[in-house]
């Protein structure tokens, strides 16, 4: 450890490393800078000047924003449940015990993640046309939910792993039942895992457009929206308004889930 | 009465607590058939009938889905225009996967190695936040800073290298009017989207590569460079191979980063696209995914003999 902190760092793996951050942070500020510009036709370097009306036209004259803006929401909402629920049960039952074929099984739950999601979205097309299901919130919220379970089962199965097993018999010999034990030994240990790999779901929810665009049929969510906007635009400093909007509904939950889950993985890696 | 009723429901719980003592595998079977049931049926069960389509034909004629089985669809597949749509986004997420191992890895090496503390936070977040931040703003991003108008357009002109700009435009394949209608400008916003996606398992294999190996290495007279090529280096490999899962995966389904930003020549997440929508060509949107898909299993079954399914 000692001998670690007190080497230098190569200058060059410095910069390489210095240099990939901000290519991965760079065009990110773009984004920002777009939705002051007053040039609403193309993206012209430099703005030839800086507003702040795209603020108020995208709140006041642009109803096309605000329903996309809702079932989003509703969409993100119920997805995230039905992950919580089946997610955690998923890593529940996978994590007590080892059973034959257990492998398979949790492999099973990270497919839907590992393949492309363009798979994902025509088959569950198909089948919404095999069984002739019409499409509506429903058809959106279950492929939503498909994935954002991974994310879920993810967080919760690492929680799990490191989920002392003592507590539980201690719970267990001093007279608590299986609901009991769950109530109040398993579930404060795990609260902050499932309200971390909730919101992830959440922000993943929000912004999926892949999956989404094969099970929404007529139905507009707002990453749905906004591809619209990208391939026919119009008013384009309205577009960047939106995805600065969208992107700090999508940051603020990973922020949280981050801030959530630190301390136990940090302390788990320092260990090592 | 209260107490009664209390104490009578603390039987049933423990009654049932009791049954699961005696049968865990009960408990089990209990919490993971209502999961195990939303994936099997829905999402295997979707993949299944995709892949059921996938052996039924179209009508020429008609235009109709013909349901007898038949390997016609798959035949299509290797006629020239289909088999070039494979071909180029087979190459492509190739390149994608080697150019994001080269940048990722000295952002993982700096942040396993060397990043301590807060600094080692920052650096977490500051691949997390890209990683997780939303897909189309980011490829919004690019759009913006690949336009002809745009802001390498600016700098070109402000370093006197507009030559260069233009030079690399006029090149035959990866070239194009402007670089948002460019296989390099596919390729660039590839390379950015899936680039966290890379770092993170790299950092986690390198951060596992235990520091007394190396003093082992630099003690018995190796000089640095040769402990990064014998020793660091092939222990982080899991961790690059499992990166790779990804940007190859990701690379060979997407379909709106070159709808978006690239020319008219599809890959295989258009054509799907296209085939199943407006062609209602739903078998040879099928076979089609069924490509992704083989080459994902080879590829996992390589990655999983290589370990790098213990990095993820």
């Amino acid at each position: 450890m000692s001998s670690n902190a007190n080497r230098t760092t190569p200058l060059g793996l410095r910069i390489a490393a210095i240099a990939g951050l901000l290519f991965l942070h760079l065009p990110l500020a773009l984004i920002f800078l777009y939705a002051f510009t007053t040039e609403e036709k193309s993206f012209e370097f430099p703005p030839p000047g800086l507003t702040t009306k795209w603020f108020e036209t995208a709140w006041t004259s642009r109803p096309d924003i605000w329903p996309p803006l809702y079932l989003s929401l509703q969409v993100a909402a119920i997805a995230t449940v039905l992950a919580l629920i089946f997610g955690t049960l998923a890593a529940a039952a996978l994590s007590r015990t080892r059973f034959f074929g257990r492998e398979t099984i949790s492999l099973l739950f990270v497919l839907p993640i590992a393949l492309p999601g363009i798979i994902t979205g025509i088959a569950l097309r198909s089948a919404f046309d095999i069984m002739s299901i019409p499409f509506s919130v429903w058809t959106i919220i279950l492929g939503h939910a498909t994935f954002c379970i991974v994310v879920v089962y993810n967080n919760a199965v690492a929680r799990f792993r490191r989920l002392n097993g003592n507590l539980v018999e201690a719970s267990m010999d001093l007279g608590a039942n299986a609901f009991q034990t769950f109530r109040h030994v398993i579930l404060p240990q795990i609260g902050t895992a499932l309200l971390a790999g909730g919101m992830l779901a959440f922000a993943l929810s929000f912004d999926e457009v892949i999956v989404t665009t094969f099970t929404a049929g007529q139905q507009t969510t707002l990453p749905i929206w906004m591809l619209g906007e990208l391939i026919r635009p119009r008013q384009r400093p309205v577009t960047n308004v939106v995805a600065v909007f969208v992107f700090v509904v999508t940051l603020l939950p990973i922020l949280a889930a981050y801030y959530l889950t630190r301390e136990g993985e940090h302390t788990g890696g320092s260990s090592k | 009465m209260t107490a009664a009723v209390a104490e009578r429901q603390r039987g049933i719980g423990s009654a049932i607590s009791d049954v699961f003592f005696v049968r865990p595998q009960l408990l089990t079977f209990l919490l993971l058939t209502p999961p195990l049931l939303w994936i099997g049926v829905v999402y295997i069960g979707s993949l299944f009938a995709l892949l059921l389509q996938s052996f039924y034909s179209l009508d020429d004629f008609s235009g109709l889905v013909v349901h007898e089985f038949t390997l016609s669809t798959y035949k299509q597949l290797f006629e020239a225009s289909n088999a070039q749509i494979i071909l180029r986004t087979v190459t492509m997420a190739a390149l994608v996967t080697v150019t994001s191992a080269i940048i990722a890895f000295p952002i993982a090496y700096y942040a396993a190695r060397y990043a301590r503390g807060w600094s080692k936070a920052l650096f977490y977040l500051a691949v997390m936040m890209p990683l997780w931040s939303s897909y189309l703003v980011k490829v919004y991003a690019w759009k913006l800073i690949l336009a002809k108008e745009g802001i390498i357009t600016w700098f070109a002109n402000v370093l006197h290298l507009r030559w260069l700009l233009d030079g690399i435009l006029a090149l035959p394949v990866v070239g194009g009017p402007s670089l948002s209608f460019s296989y390099l400008g596919t390729f660039l916003v590839f390379v950015y989207i899936w680039l966290p996606y890379m770092i993170l398992p790299t950092q986690a294999a390198l951060e596992r590569v235990p520091v007394n190996f190396i003093e082992a290495s630099s003690d018995l007279g190796a000089d640095p460079r040769q402990t990064f090529r014998t020793v660091i280096f092939p222990l982080a490999l899991p961790g690059i191979v499992a990166g790779s899962i990804f940007t190859f995966s990701l690379t060979l389904g997407d379909y709106i980063i070159p709808q978006i930003v690239g020319n008219s020549r599809l890959m295989i997440g258009q054509a799907v696209y296209t085939l199943q929508g407006t062609a209602g060509n739903i078998p040879l949107a099928a076979a089609f995914t069924v490509v992704p898909m083989l080459i994902m299993a080879v590829y996992l079954w390589m990655a999983k003999r290589m370990g790098a399914f213990d990095v993820l």
